[in-house]
């Protein structure tokens, strides 16, 4: 089982979690078209490498963070610091670069 | 003749303490710390089982816990590994797989067929005509192997522990024991695993300089304080080295499951001995160094009276001394490092006679012992990630890469004289201890804004160990004759070749099709000969082939052990005991245990549309909204406005997911400037909670609200029925509950039956005048008991969650979840004045936005619908079919017979086509019959205008 790095609660089961899925934005709804909506709905990037995805520490703090993960090793990078804005939208699943949090 | 032997020093056994027990009905005894299959060879069995598909006799081949021939049956337990269980006084044992019994087994007719009853034989044989399936099954269902289940066991209790070692070692073996040991003095907390009963691997069976070393390790790793585990396996490693052990001797539970979050796993599993593949190889009398030694040195039973050895290494070597002290007669020593070997074995059914050498020249014996080389059990190394690479020098696996938190140390790893493997140990556990201290320092840094790490995160030590070497060691997987590979699945090389000629030449593959490696021993001891077969079919090297992957568990864990205790929790409200007091029929929902009646539910729906009736609606989520900013939060959960709700006002209102499909509903109402609360269905309080939080915290983190679950903070009663406002005006001074203070969908504080802080609001699920009432919980049972003592002149009476469902089902009221499915956009539900387009934005919003403009795929909608024979209640979920044609348009959702109307009345989902009011529809039921039905006009099957409620 995933030892998932909650910058509040320190490192817990991801059993203790609710997995939330990769980083996506959502589109400004008032503008969007059904191909952007839904691609943010429904199509996922599932990189074999490093992936921005959100958690939600269910069990614990009760806090959304964004962390990043790779998906071959199951190592996870540095979680932004508590208190800064969680983009639950970033899109770029894809980008191997460390997104600054 | 197999016998106990005179009293030795290592034996295990205590003598002082006979058991008696039982096999196949005949009485016998051994010794505490026999094995059952020690005990039964030291009084002259030999046969314990009957082989899986030719239901050969088979007798010990490697006298531990992986022996394919030793499964027995204990009592009502099946499959039990007869060469690890300890014996028990009054144990019952009994054969399996056996008819009528272990010495004269009719199945055993199978053999003479043998030639067919190739690889795939079933699934070729039986596959047609498929229509005799059912006739061939019960057939074959009596040769299914294994044991006899009585279905009336006792449930056993099985427990588990959770823990986080620093160090985990799994094997306790002189490596084990020393890398246990060096880890724990370095300071770390350690737990050492052993599969066995002994720790000391090897050196249990070797000299009494090899047990003097091995009991020193042990007492030395107590000293140091290594929590160990006998009995006891590590059945996986999973990510983040989560691993699984399985504790087979904790007192008092039948097994337990460690779920063990260790910081660095260390793997010592030693090495297992691999039998020889040779015609005769599976005759009672033919067996392991290994097992002859296990049985001599620490049960002190002698294998048999003439042997024959074929040894390719040192244990084989030991093995001809030991059997020598035991008295047993040397026939013939075979040294394969020689280029000696044997060529195969022959004997009657029941036992050995006799093994033929190459040359074709015989020797008698009833003992015939092979020591030709190891598998390297490499599935925890597998679980981490590693693929083993072939070693035609070493003639074994060994490692190729490891991730830092998994160490490997002792055979696996490499051949080393005892004292070598002891220091790559003891090595390997410092390293261990290097690392733990590095893990550990990165999971405090984890919490940035709990503590300050300690300086910057340390390197992961790097492995300066010194190596263990490869021995040679000669390659010997098959003579020239075909024998068994897989013992357990009478799995022949013969069989391999064929499969392998069929295609099936890939080792997953040939796996699979001839389930080689698929039974009780789990590859551990036929995998590499399994390979090596596949190997010669394809002209290849075992390099080249390659092997399996191993998975979890290394060794079989029972699924009670998996499912330990049951943490679900169970929810009562808190009138729980008052209902049950009073002839509640209760019924699960979720977690909650409701009130789903209390006798007679036609009776009470009667009871609340004539007089009044009470609900205890405890488990209706809610969620307390504080904040100048709860309007736009409510604007984005809610299709509908909420901009300009007044104080004192409710509100119903619609959820949508953002794909635009109906995921919630419920009132909320405004209970002061900046202070709401939320209704939730009760399944959905948890989810609207995480919902609520997820757009507050990453959407809009700007906004002020407090959202604070209080589902179970007040006890929440619907006071339902004409004569509602009359009850509760006798316990409310308070507060005005006239029609024209107190309107519908209004929201009131005040005291109830003396209880301050209540809320009341007028609102109704059942289509009656009625007040929802919210009380704080530990008065709940108070108002609840005053309801009832003040309107008994009333005719008040409790209701249960049946006669709710039966009257929202005449109002037409849809439950989400029930009424709408995954594919029910809000539009279909009727409720399209609730979406408000012109909010700036709301979950779901674009969604619903194009499901409502031109061009839009049509969806089911949801309509009443009443059976043409107002007797007939169709079930939920019968399908409604385009009539006379098999073509489904749709659903019935929800139905019940309806005391008011004295009909029955249904929800449904049909395609547009067939929504209209008064179209009349076929109904599929459950026989097959069909029945016809109309769609209504109104949602509400009674009083379509709202007038009662609205009273």
């Amino acid at each position: 089982m995933l030892l998932v790095p909650c910058p509040h609660c320190g490192p817990r089961n991801s059993a203790d979690m609710s997995y939330q899925g990769e980083a996506s934005s959502r589109p400004d709804p008032s503008s969007t078209t059904p191909t952007e909506w839904r691609e943010y709905l429904y199509m996922k990037h599932n990189p074999a490498g490093w992936l921005r995805e959100n958690w939600y520490c269910s069990s614990g703090c009760r806090r959304f963070f964004t962390v990043e993960r790779h998906t071959v090793t199951s190592e996870f990078r540095e979680p932004p610091l508590p208190g800064s804005k969680t983009p639950r939208p970033t899109g770029d699943g894809a980008d191997p670069a460390r997104g600054a949090p | 003749m197999i016998r106990r032997l005179e009293p030795r020093s290592g034996e295990v056994i205590d003598r002082a303490t006979p058991l008696k027990f039982t096999w196949n009905s005949k009485k016998h005894i051994g010794y505490a710390g026999d094995t059952i299959v020690s005990a039964l060879l030291a009084n002259n069995e030999s046969v314990f089982s009957r082989s899986m598909k030719y239901h050969r006799r088979r007798g010990v081949l490697t006298a531990d816990y992986w022996d394919p021939n030793t499964m027995v049956q204990v009592g009502t337990e099946p499959n039990v590994r007869g060469a690890h269980r300890l014996l028990e006084a009054d144990m019952l044992v009994s054969a399996q797989n056996a008819w009528p019994s272990l010495d004269f087994d009719v199945k055993a007719a199978n053999g003479l067929f043998g030639r067919f009853l190739t690889a795939g034989f079933y699934y070729k044989t039986f596959i047609k005509p498929q229509r005799l399936w059912p006739a061939y099954e019960k057939v074959l269902a009596r040769f299914a192997p294994g044991g006899v289940v009585d279905l009336n066991t006792p449930h056993g209790y099985h427990d588990k522990r959770y823990c986080h070692p620093d160090v985990v070692v799994a094997g306790g073996g002189p490596a084990g024991l020393a890398a246990a040991i060096s880890a724990a003095q370095a300071g770390m907390n350690v737990m050492l695993v052993e599969h066995n009963h002994h720790l000391g691997g090897h050196l249990r069976w070797g000299t009494d300089e090899d047990r003097a070393v091995a009991d020193e390790l042990e007492a030395t790793a107590r000293m140091a304080g290594v929590e160990i585990l006998t009995d006891s396996t590590v059945t996986g490693r999973y990510d983040d080295n989560w691993i699984a052990v399985s504790q087979r001797n904790h007192p008092g539970v039948v097994e337990r499951l460690i779920k063990a979050r260790a910081k660095i796993l260390v793997v010592a599993p030693g090495l297992i001995e691999r039998p020889y593949v040779f015609a005769g190889n599976d005759l009672p009398g033919v067996m392991l160094s290994g097992a002859a030694r296990r049985l001599i040195n620490m049960y002190a039973v002698r294998p048999g009276n003439r042997g024959v050895v074929l040894t390719a290494n040192a244990d084989g070597d030991a093995a001809v001394v030991d059997l020598e002290r035991a008295g047993v007669e040397i026939a013939a020593v075979l040294d394969a490092r020689a280029g000696e070997t044997i060529s195969k074995a022959s004997g009657s059914s029941r036992h050995l006679n006799s093994v033929t050498l190459l040359d074709g020249s015989t020797v008698k014996a009833d003992l015939l012992v092979t020591a030709v080389g190891w598998t390297a059990p490499t599935s925890l190394l597998n679980m981490a990630g590693d693929r083993p690479c072939y070693s035609p020098k070493a003639a074994r696996f060994f490692s190729t890469a490891l991730p830092d938190n998994v160490i490997a140390t002792g055979g696996i790893v490499g051949d080393g004289r005892l004292d070598e493997l002891i220091a790559h140990g003891a090595s390997s556990g410092e390293l261990a201890a290097e690392r733990a201290a590095a893990v550990k320092h990165r999971l405090r840094s984890t919490v940035t804004r709990a503590q300050t790490p300690e300086g910057p995160e340390p390197p992961m030590p790097a492995d300066h160990r010194d190596g263990l070497c490869k021995a040679p060691h000669p390659e010997l997987y098959r003579s020239d004759t075909h024998g068994m590979v897989d013992f357990s699945e009478d799995v022949g090389s013969k069989d391999l070749l064929s499969a392998a000629a069929e295609g099936f030449d890939s080792v997953e593959l040939l796996k699979r099709f001839t389930t080689a490696t698929m039974g009780p021993s789990q590859g551990k001891l036929e995998t590499v000969n399994t390979v090596a077969v596949l190997g010669e079919a394809r002209g290849e090297s075992i390099e080249e082939v390659g092997t399996t992957v191993w998975r979890p568990p290394y060794a079989p864990i029972s699924l009670g052990a998996l499912a330990g205790r049951v943490f679900e929790p169970v929810r009562v409200s808190s009138l729980h005991e008052w209902h049950t007091a009073n002839n509640m029929k209760p019924i699960l929902a979720g977690q909650w245990i409701r009130p789903d009646h209390y006798g007679d539910p036609a009776a009470e729906v009667t009871n609340v549309r004539t007089n009044v009736g009470i609900i205890d609606v405890t488990p209706l989520g809610k969620l307390d909204l504080r904040g100048p900013d709860v309007p736009r939060l409510l604007n984005l959960l809610y299709t509908n406005e909420w901009s300009k709700l007044p104080v004192g006002r409710v509100r119903y209102g619609m959820m949508c997911a953002e794909d635009g499909v109906v995921a919630d509903d419920g009132v909320t109402g405004r209970l002061g400037e900046d202070h709401y609360l939320m209704t939730t269905t009760s399944s959905g309080a948890g989810q609207i909670w995480q919902w609520a939080e997820m757009w507050l915290q990453t959407e809009h983190p700007d906004w002020q609200v407090h959202v604070t679950p209080v589902t179970t903070g007040y006890t929440s009663i619907n006071i339902a029925g004409p004569r509602s406002r009359d009850l509760l005006t006798r316990l409310v001074d308070d507060v005005d509950l006239s029609p024209v203070a107190f309107e519908y969908m209004n929201v009131r504080s005040g005291t109830i039956a003396g209880v301050a802080d209540c809320f009341m609001w007028r609102i109704g699920f059942t289509g009656e005048l009625s007040f929802e009432i919210h009380v704080p919980a530990g008065f709940g049972l108070h108002v609840w008991e005053q309801l009832i003592e003040k309107g008994a002149d009333l005719g008040v009476g409790p209701f249960g969650l049946e006669a709710q469902r039966i009257m929202r089902l005449e109002k037409g009221h849809f439950i989400v979840g029930q009424d709408t499915d995954g594919l029910t956009k809000a539009p279909t539900t009727g409720l399209t004045p609730l979406i408000r387009l012109d909010k700036a934005d709301f979950a779901g919003k674009p969604e619903l936005e194009w499901s409502l403009g031109a061009g839009a795929p049509e969806l089911p909608v949801l309509v009443a619908i009443r059976p043409t024979d107002p007797q007939l209640v169709p079930d939920e979920a019968c399908q409604i079919l385009r009539k006379g044609t098999a073509e489904i348009v749709g659903r019935i959702t929800s139905s019940r017979f309806s005391p008011t109307l004295g009909r029955s009345v249904c929800l449904g989902q049909v395609t547009p086509e067939f929504a209209a009011a008064g179209t009349e529809i076929t109904v599929r039921l459950c026989d097959g019959s069909d029945t016809t039905a109309t769609v209504m006009q109104h949602h509400a099957h009674f009083d379509p205008e709202g007038v009662r409620l609205r009273g």
